[in-house]
């Protein structure tokens, strides 16, 4: 599994020799990593079920229970799928570099919702505090002493 | 609570409404404030201002104790029904609109809600309200059923001219879903999935909304201050994203994202080198100028970013 800073550093400049349906899948991959992250944070085991055919929405409804602020991605998680459809049921189609382009800023949008997260998660319902599930113990204690010394 | 789907109901009924501005309103946000008192008296729709309202308990005190922010909130909607005399809310602000509708849930199903309440109101000595006493709406619904769309067609002087708009309505307008009871109803009602109202509104007033996967995504308004740098990224993915879209204006309804759209666009400029030219403007101030208002009538000249010279360029003002 890829780390967040390699997710998010992929969406900055994805692979330009994948044609738009490899990358979109690529897209989608990086959908289900990030949430990966959020899950495993949080003690639990990256679902393999999928939710109407994408493993994406199955894990973003994991990501979800008990932390209903988590469902401010739930859309985002359902444009991903969607213009994966979109770009790999109509690959020939006029539009499809237009909606590769959407779900390459849709997974961004996903990445940087999910990371930023977990970088300052627990504050409340819909926002984000200092309680760093990024950092570890030493980290963290680290960065108190320093706030308070 | 009752869930109003009658147009001819709800239009009676929110022909005159207390407003709640909240604090966004009275300070970062007074061009939303503005823009609303205009489209009112320009659509001869009453607004009482609630007297000596309080803050809705936005998130801070919501994150410190729950039931504090249930109470505050419900303080409002006493205010609202024994002092303004009045059985609607109009809130404008998504983070004050989301936060009467919990305090409403939370009132109407949870028994340690109704006893702190009621403690605290009656030692602040004001009445206690109760769930399903008034009902809250969001600016979007008072325009649209208060004034009615087939009606607002015959007020548009002008109008957006085809203008590209991506509607963005931020994460608490629809969130969660269990709050907002009279969404998802079918016909006529607000999809929590996809909404649709402010689409709705100005492409009554000569909109061309454009498709928008964005439209209910974080703006990142709460790490602004923990992480201003997330923040940018996430504004400036937003930006992108309605700009590859065919964008050319972001229409908004909450004041927390509108000014995160605003300032990290700027922020986006300085400390990425990344510029996005697309417009932020409230969808109000799009509506009131459809309506023939000048732009300095509904605080154009208040947002953060220029559109002066982008609107008069355009022949909307």
């Amino acid at each position: 599994m890829r780390t967040i800073a390699e997710l998010e550093d992929y969406m900055e400049s994805p692979d330009s020799a994948l044609n738009p349906t490899e990358q979109v899948a690529v897209f989608l991959q990086i959908g289900e990593e990030i949430l990966e992250h959020w899950v495993i944070a949080h003690g639990g085991v990256p679902t393999q079920d999928k939710k109407e055919g994408f493993r994406v929405l199955a894990l973003q409804r994991q990501g979800s229970k008990g932390d209903a602020s988590f469902n401010a991605c739930r859309e985002t998680a359902r444009e991903l799928a969607y213009h994966y459809n979109l770009v790999t049921l109509e690959p020939e189609h006029k539009d499809v570099l237009a909606r590769l382009t959407m779900a390459q800023m849709v997974a961004k949008h996903l990445v940087l919702f999910v990371g930023g997260k977990l970088q300052v998660s627990g504050l409340g319902e819909f926002c984000c505090s200092s309680k760093g599930l990024r950092l570890n113990k030493n980290e963290m204690e680290s960065i108190a002493g320093e706030n308070h010394g | 609570m009752t869930i109003l789907i009658d147009k001819e109901v709800r239009k009676a009924k929110y022909k005159k409404v207390a407003y709640y501005p909240g604090c966004a309103l009275e300070g970062s946000a007074q061009s939303y404030d503005k823009s609303t008192r205009a489209v009112s008296k320009a659509l001869g729709l009453e607004l009482v201002e609630i007297k000596d309202w309080n803050c809705c308990g936005a998130m801070e005190v919501k994150n410190v104790d729950p039931e504090i922010q249930t109470y505050l909130s419900a303080r409002v909607l006493s205010e609202a029904q024994h002092k303004s005399k009045q059985d609607v809310v109009m809130a404008p602000c998504n983070g004050c609109y989301h936060n009467l509708k919990k305090a409403e849930y939370d009132l109407e199903n949870k028994d340690k809600s109704r006893a702190v309440t009621e403690k605290i109101s009656k030692k602040a000595g004001h009445e206690t309200y109760k769930a399903g006493d008034v009902e809250t709406i969001h600016a979007l619904d008072w325009i649209k059923f208060g004034y009615g769309e087939e009606e607002l067609k015959a007020k548009i002087k002008g109008g957006l001219k085809g203008l590209k708009i991506a509607n963005y309505y931020g994460c608490m307008y629809t969130r969660p879903r269990h709050i907002f009871p009279e969404k998802d109803q079918g016909r006529d009602s607000e999809s929590t999935s996809k909404p649709h109202y402010m689409d709705d509104l100005l492409a009554i007033a000569g909109a061309e909304n454009v498709e928008f996967p964005l439209k209910t995504a974080c703006c990142g308004g709460a790490h602004t201050l923990s992480d201003s740098d997330m923040s940018t990224k996430l504004v400036l993915n937003i930006l992108q994203a309605a700009e590859a879209a065919g964008a050319e204006v972001i229409a908004t309804e909450c004041p927390t994202c509108h000014s995160g759209l605003e300032m990290h666009q700027i922020r986006a400029l300085k400390r990425l080198s990344k510029k996005t030219n697309v417009k932020v403007i409230y969808f109000t101030q799009l509506l009131g100028m459809a309506m023939g208002l000048s732009p300095r009538k509904v605080g154009l000249n208040f947002n953060i970013s220029d559109s002066m010279k982008f609107v008069k360029e355009k022949g909307i003002a």
